[in-house]
């Protein structure tokens, strides 16, 4: 079958839900059907791209290109620096593809809950799924930074309207700190599409591999490009002291939102890093590996040091991403196959484990009201459901054996103890912070005095069990079985480093 | 100079010129022997005729190639028409928006004569190769901005606007002057094509110093044209005070004009010229070029604009002065690409104003149709202006997505062009760069803010926005231009690539 289209239908499949939201009435009572439906679509689409994908073959796969347009100088007409459309997925953005998807399908199912102005909720719900499936599809840059602004503003208006009570302030903060990493990227763009005149991932990932790039980009130029694109990403992910607007956003977004952004967003810092960091900058990323070890190694304990002295969930959660962000941190530092291939499992398993337990913090917040610690308790034996769930997340995230979030620490940490030792004992004691601050917050939750207040809630209902059962039947399959991502990504042949 | 000298010019060329002085003449016949009484608005269709015929003129030059007249004080070159033909358009908008507009009541026909004299002088600025004819442009657009600022004879702020415009800009005027005086003293010529062949001369190499201080002083004079910082003082009063179809002219068009004599009276006469610093080739001993010279003062008083514009614009709560310090941001922007001497300075100019001009003017449209139930437009009147006129609103975040630089529309496209005309230069702005970039994110800020009141904060009134049809029509444009550039910026860029070889301004 003809594949040349695939992906931009693909990209642009939520607009079919937007566009059907357009015209409905704003008090129509299928909004929300319509609006998960349109979730659905992207999800089937990712999911037949994902059958057709060729594993045995690598590379980028679905290619399309299209003249998109020139720019010209006056000077030297005959050289025009041509702007490309170029779309098209390697193994590793097919991962991140369909975490995306899926994670949004689930997280439209969270936004049920959403009351007021709905319409305009889904409309710009599938607008960020746009986004974001753009991000992942891109084979340019100048497409990339498109997809990523678009995201950007997207979810300025979700959080700014359907927030918390300081829900401006977090979307300002949101907006400005993201605001300042994408014009970052953009300089970083631009400098390598006036000396390449290419704005194509692939090929400049191969042209900078060369050693006779050296000539058109200076070693040093390099540094400073390699060090913007920490920052631009670092700020995505979040590297500490970058973290400020991202726990503001875990407290203050909607549930659904929330979701999204722990689970997918935060996650375009992560594949940033790998496939533009460490693919165009190989050589920079080698000499700057213990400083971003450091750094890392800062990202965990200092993530989980904070996230125990958090009385209230959604902090705790917030504080524990950039815990586990720093392992992705230490997996791309490490620079190996073990310990990229560790990165990339620990955004994907954190991607879910994040879906997860956002999913049930939702839920929290609809049953009791509260996600204060202090203020919730012994809730198992009235929900039990929900706290084996809830439990069950808790034990992924803190690496237990048999789930993705073991996985992806081990190769990690195997990819890092090969290269800096040291560090890596270091960072493993974030991994038994990590173990004491969710039993503590769990534990918090589900056990202890039992409170007739919460007597008469009910426990998980089928729209949130369902999701919640996807979710954790996909952690635990990625914990048991690996090769189910390992087959697909083939990091080092999608970064052509050798290994 | 005998009849048959002036016959044989090709007066063809200042076609488009002349269509517009002949419509404001007939126009101010018309309104002269019009019924007091009797409704104005057939002269704004007759004023939209005489600029779409312009227009029509214009494009039939596109093709020809440099010709120049009256003793080549007059010169039709790519870069004249493209300038000309957003200021035509431009005009055109501005048209628009003042058909049938309450505040005007107290106005006449004035109003829409004055608006092509002024468009005129623009015209004959892009067009001028002669220090005498650029100047006469420019003092005729300046003097019909003096009484458009000023045409609401009764309102104070109105006043207050114009004695600031006609001191502060009767001054920047007067220092342009003086430095045009030293070039003339320097060469003895008023052609700026001769100026720029005798610029190697001995003698202006001797007194190379004061062809640095005769480039500041010019630069000084049109700085406040183009509202660059240290000079941007006046435009936030002006702007407030002026009716907003006036603003939105002043912003727009002034600001084309503006950048199209910078442009050429910067570049032509000085591009070899000497400059101060020495440089030791194999021949001896030389000097480098005056544009190389003087090029930090071109990069601070970018950085400046960038800068102060946005930072103000910050703190602004009346709607017009936000978009007054923006504007000025926008001019920092501009000379961006001035400043660092960048191969791409035309194309990245003209693209961006072309970009601005749209979202711009729709920007002032919208200000315009809320204008029509308060006022004085606050950034709080946009509270919940979403329920209250959804389209207006939607085509309100495509401006402001475009001011503020976000993909898929003329403004990133334009901005795109700008940070590379910065970075394609060897060795790169970075400090260009970097004031771009603080400047971007802070307009972030403010841009955003309108987002909040307008989607997130109720609404004070429940009264519906009446937009006429001029600003209706006006609307539709800008945003489906501002949307069409962005997406298929392609659609500019070969049109540029095509029709205007902007190399041709360096050529006598």
């Amino acid at each position: 079958m003809d594949e040349s289209y695939l992906l931009t239908i693909l990209i642009f499949s939520p607009l079919l839900g937007v566009i059907v939201l357009a015209m409905m009435p704003p008090q129509h009572q299928s909004i929300k059907t319509v609006g998960i439906l349109g979730t659905v679509l992207p999800l089937t689409l990712t999911i037949f791209v994902f059958s057709l994908y060729d594993r045995t073959v690598s590379g980028v796969q679905f290619a399309e290109t299209h003249q998109w347009f020139e720019l010209m100088t006056a000077i030297s007409p005959n050289e025009p620096y041509p702007v490309t459309y170029d779309l098209g997925v390697t193994g590793l953005s097919l991962l991140f593809l369909m975490l995306s998807s899926l994670i949004t399908f689930l997280a439209s199912l969270a936004a049920l809950r959403i009351q007021e102005g709905v319409k305009g909720f889904y409309i710009l719900f599938l607008i960020l799924e746009l986004g974001i499936l753009g991000v992942f599809s891109s084979e340019n840059l100048f497409l990339f930074f498109l997809f990523f602004e678009i995201t950007l503003v997207a979810m300025f208006l979700l959080v700014g309207k359907w927030g918390g009570y300081e829900r401006e302030k977090a979307a300002f903060s949101f907006l400005v700190y993201n605001g300042i990493g994408s014009i970052l990227l953009l300089i970083v763009i631009i400098v390598l599409f006036v000396e390449t005149r290419t704005t194509n991932i692939s090929e400049l990932t191969s042209l900078l591999q060369e050693t006779e790039s050296y000539e058109i980009i200076s070693g040093n130029t390099r540094m400073w490009l390699f060090a913007l694109l920490l920052l631009a990403f670092g700020t995505k992910l979040p590297i500490v002291p970058l973290h400020t607007w991202m726990v503001r956003v875990h407290v203050e977004a909607p549930i659904a939102i929330v979701m999204i952004h722990a689970g997918v967003l935060l996650k375009i810092g992560a594949y940033g890093l790998i496939r533009f960091g460490a693919g165009f900058f190989p050589e920079q990323l080698k000499e700057t590996a213990v400083l971003l070890a450091i750094l890392g190694v800062i990202n965990l304990l200092y993530g989980a040091f904070i996230a125990l002295v958090q009385t209230e969930l959604r902090a705790v959660l917030a504080y524990s991403s950039i815990s586990h962000m720093g392992i992705v941190i230490l997996g791309v530092a490490s620079f190996n196959t073990a310990g990229l291939q560790g990165a990339v499992f620990q955004t994907i398993s954190h991607g879910l484990i994040a879906a997860l337990l956002f999913l049930l913090v939702g839920v929290l917040i609809d049953r009791f009201h509260t996600t204060k610690l202090g203020e919730l308790g012994g809730i198992a034996s009235q929900t039990p459901l929900f706290a084996g769930f809830f439990l069950a997340a808790g034990l992924a995230s803190l690496g237990l054996p048999g789930m993705s979030g073991f996985i992806s620490e081990f190769l990690a940490f195997l990819g890092l103890f090969e290269t800096m030792p040291v560090i890596g004992s270091i960072g493993v004691i974030g991994l038994i912070l990590t173990a004491v601050y969710m039993l503590r917050a769990v534990l918090a939750v589900t056990f202890g005095e039992r409170r007739p207040a919460f007597d008469k809630e009910r426990d998980l209902s089928a729209v949130e069990l369902v999701p919640s059962a996807i979710l954790l039947s996909m952690i635990i399959w990625i914990g048991v079985y690996p090769a189910v991502l390992s087959n697909t990504l083939q990091i080092a042949r999608t970064l052509g480093i050798g290994g | 100079m005998d009849i048959d000298t002036l016959l044989a010019y090709q007066w063809s060329s200042m076609m488009p010129e002349f269509t517009i002085l002949v419509t404001a003449v007939a126009l101010s016949l018309i309104d002269l022997f019009m019924d007091k009484k009797r409704d104005r608005s057939i002269l704004v269709w007759l004023a939209i005729v005489g600029i779409a015929l312009a227009i029509v003129f214009l494009i039939f030059q596109f093709d020809n190639g440099v010709v120049t007249i009256l003793n080549q004080t007059y010169r039709l070159d790519s870069f004249a028409k493209a300038f000309k033909l957003l200021m035509l358009i431009g005009t055109g908008f501005v048209m628009l928006l003042g058909l049938k507009t309450n505040d005007l009541s107290e106005v006449k026909g004035e109003y829409h004569y004055l608006l092509l004299t002024g468009l005129l002088g623009g015209m004959m600025m892009a067009s001028s190769a002669d220090l005498i004819t650029l100047f006469v442009g420019l003092e005729l657009l300046s003097l019909s901005s003096y009484v458009l600022v000023g045409i609401r004879k009764k309102d104070k702020l109105a006043n207050e606007a114009a004695f600031k415009y006609v001191v502060n800009g009767g001054i920047a005027t007067a220092i342009t002057l003086f430095g045009m005086s030293y070039l003339f003293g320097l060469t003895g010529e008023t052609n700026i094509y001769e100026i720029q062949a005798l610029m190697g001369s001995e003698v202006v190499t001797e007194n190379r110093y004061l062809a640095v201080f005769a480039f500041l002083m010019i630069f000084v004079g049109l700085a406040f044209k183009i509202t660059a910082a240290p000079f941007h003082m006046w435009a936030p009063d002006v702007y407030q005070g002026a009716e907003t179809p006036i603003t939105a002219y002043l912003s727009v068009v002034s600001k084309i004009a503006g950048f199209a004599i910078t442009l050429r009276l910067l570049m032509v006469p000085f591009v070899f010229a000497p400059g101060t610093g020495k440089v030791i080739t194999p021949e001896g001993i030389s000097y480098e070029t005056l544009l190389v010279s003087v090029r930090p003062y071109l990069v601070l008083l970018a950085i400046l604009t960038i800068l102060i514009g946005n930072v103000m614009a910050l703190r602004q709560l009346n709607a017009k002065r936000l978009l007054a310090y923006s504007s000025i941001a926008h001019a920092g922007y501009l000379l961006v690409p001035l400043a660092a001497l960048s191969e791409l300075v035309f194309d990245a100019v003209w693209f961006y104003l072309a970009a601005y001009l749209l979202m711009n003017l729709g920007a002032f449209a919208v200000i315009h149709a809320l204008t029509e139930n308060d006022e004085e437009v606050t950034v709080a009147s946009f509270a919940g202006l979403f329920q209250r006129a959804p389209y207006v609103t939607i085509a309100m975040t495509i401006y402001l997505l475009s001011l503020a630089g976000i993909p898929l529309t003329a403004g990133f496209i334009g901005k795109f062009e700008i940070f590379m005309s910065a970075l394609g230069t060897e060795p790169k702005r970075y400090f260009l760069v970097v004031a771009m970039l603080a400047g971007t994110v802070l307009s972030y800020v403010y841009y955003f803010g309108l987002f909040i009141q307008m989607y997130f904060r109720p609404s004070q009134t429940k009264r519906p926005v009446l937009a006429s049809n001029g600003i209706v029509t006006v609307l539709a444009i800008t945003a489906a231009g501002t949307v069409l550039l962005g997406v298929f910026p392609s659609i500019a860029l070969s049109f540029i690539h095509d029709h205007f070889q902007f190399l041709e301004v360096f050529n006598p």
